[in-house]
């Protein structure tokens, strides 16, 4: 990916937030994939009490937590059902991400920054129609997503999306003007 | 009938309200009005907002811009209808501001935030713009998406098996698509019937889309580009010669990575060449480094023209996205009985309202309309704002518009935070809109008369298996919306 003078600016403004993810992580990491063997088994007669515990989390656990990151560097965290979109999973938690085209693919309004490299890298790559749209999207950085097209599953568990900081990206002098 | 539609309206003002709300006219509804109103609304609850536009039908060029066969791109209306819908805001159509009211009359009853955009084009100044055949590609677009004004348009798609478009921008891509897509395909949208009869008998073959600059500078964008070389049973030419990229072009493609894709989607395109032309085949052509610089007229028939003499141009400039095209005084010409200009819009001035000429825009700072006094310091004229393409030129997507909105409401709000802007029992808002309006005879379409046209549109469609038949003419756009 090419990074355009707007993914600059766009990127400034969360780069602060990356380093400091890579260097001190929040949370442990729980993770959410299912262990069929162990249910099979019936888990709770093989595990110590600690690793009962958290797999008991897992059991229960069909979702993911998401964190947002708005542009004034507001927080939510939010547990999303495999198979949700992260669109859908902000409207459904009051989170101001735009969506005009409600998922398909004809807009950029749902732009989204992955704020962990190693969480982009977990995400399938975008397809060609994705990438015809995050073209578009004000505030471009190389760890752009549509959040249309962020589905969650257990590998994303703990991801970051920060919001991107369009207003500072638009000055009326000095615009570049964008096709239409 | 109008009466009870009044009182309605009246009441509905009293219920959720201080005793005398800001009032805020939106003129204008397409993008930039709602997403303005849309943002106001929720910063402010105490704030009235009424969306006035010229037309019966709501949404802007969502409707009347919007390609028939982008369907996906026109889903952002539902988000505008929740706007429309809310208690504090009302839809007020068939209202043109400049001539159903004034501006100057307006303001006396709101403080105004105009976007109504840019209804006019960009002209080229050359010899025979004037000729039967030659188009703003906005009218031509206009004509296929059933906007009234543009219902008798009758473009002669008979005579000719070529035609020129001037621009490669995306509405310039637009136009080629619609010439040159199997009509099969565009029957299952919303294209106007009127359009979809004409592009059903058109002999037009070939189609010409001509640039100033070259491929990396070409003004489309990827998506558009992929999808009209993808057409069913068209086959693209361009001239490798065309391609040579110069230095200056390598720097440009690597900042911008529009460009980089653009261009090697165009390339890609050229090398793998036409195949022998086959029986029915269309033609779609790209032609670089080309300005027109007057249009022929036919022999045969008086006022109509019959070609594009165009004059070769080369790249000129260092500064980069400065680059200009400079004729070389070689000319070569293209026969063809229609010709689209998509070259840009142009917004309108309307009486007592600052505008640049120059740049086709309302002079303003951050959306605050700027006096026309040439003191020193700039002043700002009160309570007037804008946004959208009056607000910074006719170019960008509709989530352009988004950002842009953010800004003029930032200020609105600056404003209303430093009491600049104060409600004010003098300004009547609504009640006296409507109150002038009707001594004036001009019947205004409310919300639920656009759904009536709604719903009756996507009856006549559902006949055809179209999502919906729009109702072209104004008389049947009132008619409908006063049943």
């Amino acid at each position: 990916m090419f990074i355009s003078k707007f993914s600059r600016l766009g990127a400034h403004a969360i780069k602060d937030l990356v380093k400091a993810r890579s260097i001190t992580p929040r949370t442990s990491y729980v993770p959410a994939v299912q262990n069929s063997y162990s249910q099979a088994l019936g888990h709770k007669s093989f595990c110590t009490t600690a690793e009962k515990v958290s797999e008991e989390v897992n059991e229960e656990k069909q979702n993911v937590s998401v964190t947002f990151v708005d542009k004034d560097g507001e927080e939510k965290n939010i547990k999303v059902p495999f198979g949700m979109s992260m669109l859908e999973a902000a409207h459904e938690n009051d989170i101001e991400l735009e969506g005009a085209c409600e998922g398909s693919l004809a807009c950029s309004t749902c732009h989204v920054i992955v704020m962990d490299v190693d969480y982009y890298n977990k995400l399938e790559d975008p397809a060609d129609e994705e990438n015809d749209m995050l073209d578009l999207a004000f505030g471009l950085s190389e760890t752009s997503r549509l959040g249309c097209q962020i589905i969650a599953k257990p590998e994303i568990n703990g991801i970051r999306l920060a919001l991107p900081v369009a207003t500072r990206n638009f000055a009326v002098d000095g615009y570049k003007p964008k096709p239409h | 009938m109008a009466i009870f539609g009044k009182l309605r309206w009246i009441s509905r003002s009293f219920t959720s309200l201080p005793a005398n709300p800001l009032r805020i006219c939106v003129v204008g509804s397409g993008p930039a009005g709602f997403y303005t109103a849309e943002k106001i609304l929720k910063a402010h609850k105490g704030v009235e907002v009424d969306i006035v536009d010229r037309l019966p039908t709501p949404f802007g060029l969502v409707r009347s811009g919007v390609a028939p066969d982008h369907p996906e791109t026109k889903i952002v209306i539902n988000q505008f209808s929740r706007v429309s819908q809310n208690d504090r805001c009302s839809f007020i159509g068939n209202v043109s501001v400049g001539s159903s009211v004034s501006l100057p009359e307006l303001r006396q009853m709101y403080n105004a935030l105009l976007a109504y955009g840019a209804e006019s084009d960009r002209a080229l100044g050359i010899p025979g713009e004037e000729l039967g055949g030659v188009y703003a590609a906005r009218e031509f677009v206009w004509w296929y998406n059933g906007h009234p004004d543009c219902r008798n348009l009758a473009p002669d798609l008979t005579s000719t098996d070529t035609a020129v478009i001037l621009g490669q921008g995306n509405v310039a891509l637009d136009a080629a698509r619609i010439l040159l897509r199997p009509t099969v395909e565009l029957a299952r949208t919303d294209i106007t019937s009127h359009a979809l009869d004409a592009l059903e008998e058109s002999s037009i073959r070939k189609v010409y889309l001509v640039g100033r600059r070259g491929p990396v500078q070409a003004a489309c964008t990827a998506k558009e580009l992929r999808e009209v070389l993808g057409i069913k049973d068209v086959s693209i030419h361009v001239k490798q010669a065309d391609l040579v990229t110069t230095p200056a072009d390598e720097v440009e493609m690597k900042n911008n990575r529009i460009r980089r894709r653009v261009y090697e989607l165009i390339s890609k395109a050229a090398s793998s060449g036409p195949s022998p032309p086959l029986p029915g085949q269309r033609e779609l052509h790209f032609v670089f480094f080309r300005k027109p610089d007057r249009f022929l007229e036919s022999d045969d028939r008086s006022g109509h023209v019959a070609g594009v003499h165009l004059e070769e141009t080369t790249l000129e400039g260092d500064d980069l996205g400065k680059r200009i095209a400079v004729g070389t005084g070689i000319f070569d010409d293209i026969s063809c009985g229609l010709v689209l200009k998509s070259i840009g819009y142009k917004s309108v001035a309307i009486d007592s309202l600052p505008f640049d000429h120059y740049k086709g825009i309302v002079p303003n700072v951050g959306g605050r309309v700027l006096s026309d006094s040439t003191g020193d310091l700039p002043q700002y004229e009160t309570g007037l704002y804008v946004c959208g393409w009056l607000k910074r030129g006719p170019t960008g997507i509709i989530a352009t518009n988004l950002y842009c909105a953010e800004e003029t409401v930032a200020s609105i709000s600056e404003d209303i935070g430093k009491g600049v802007l104060t409600s004010n029992s003098s300004k009547p808002g609504r009640e006296g809109l409507l109150q002038l309006l009707d001594s004036r005879n001009i019947r205004v379409v409310q919300f639920d008369d656009w759904e009536k046209i709604d719903a009756e549109e996507k009856e006549l469609g559902n006949l055809k298996n179209k999502p919906r038949e729009k109702l072209a003419t104004w008389e049947e756009l009132l008619q409908v919306a006063s049943e």
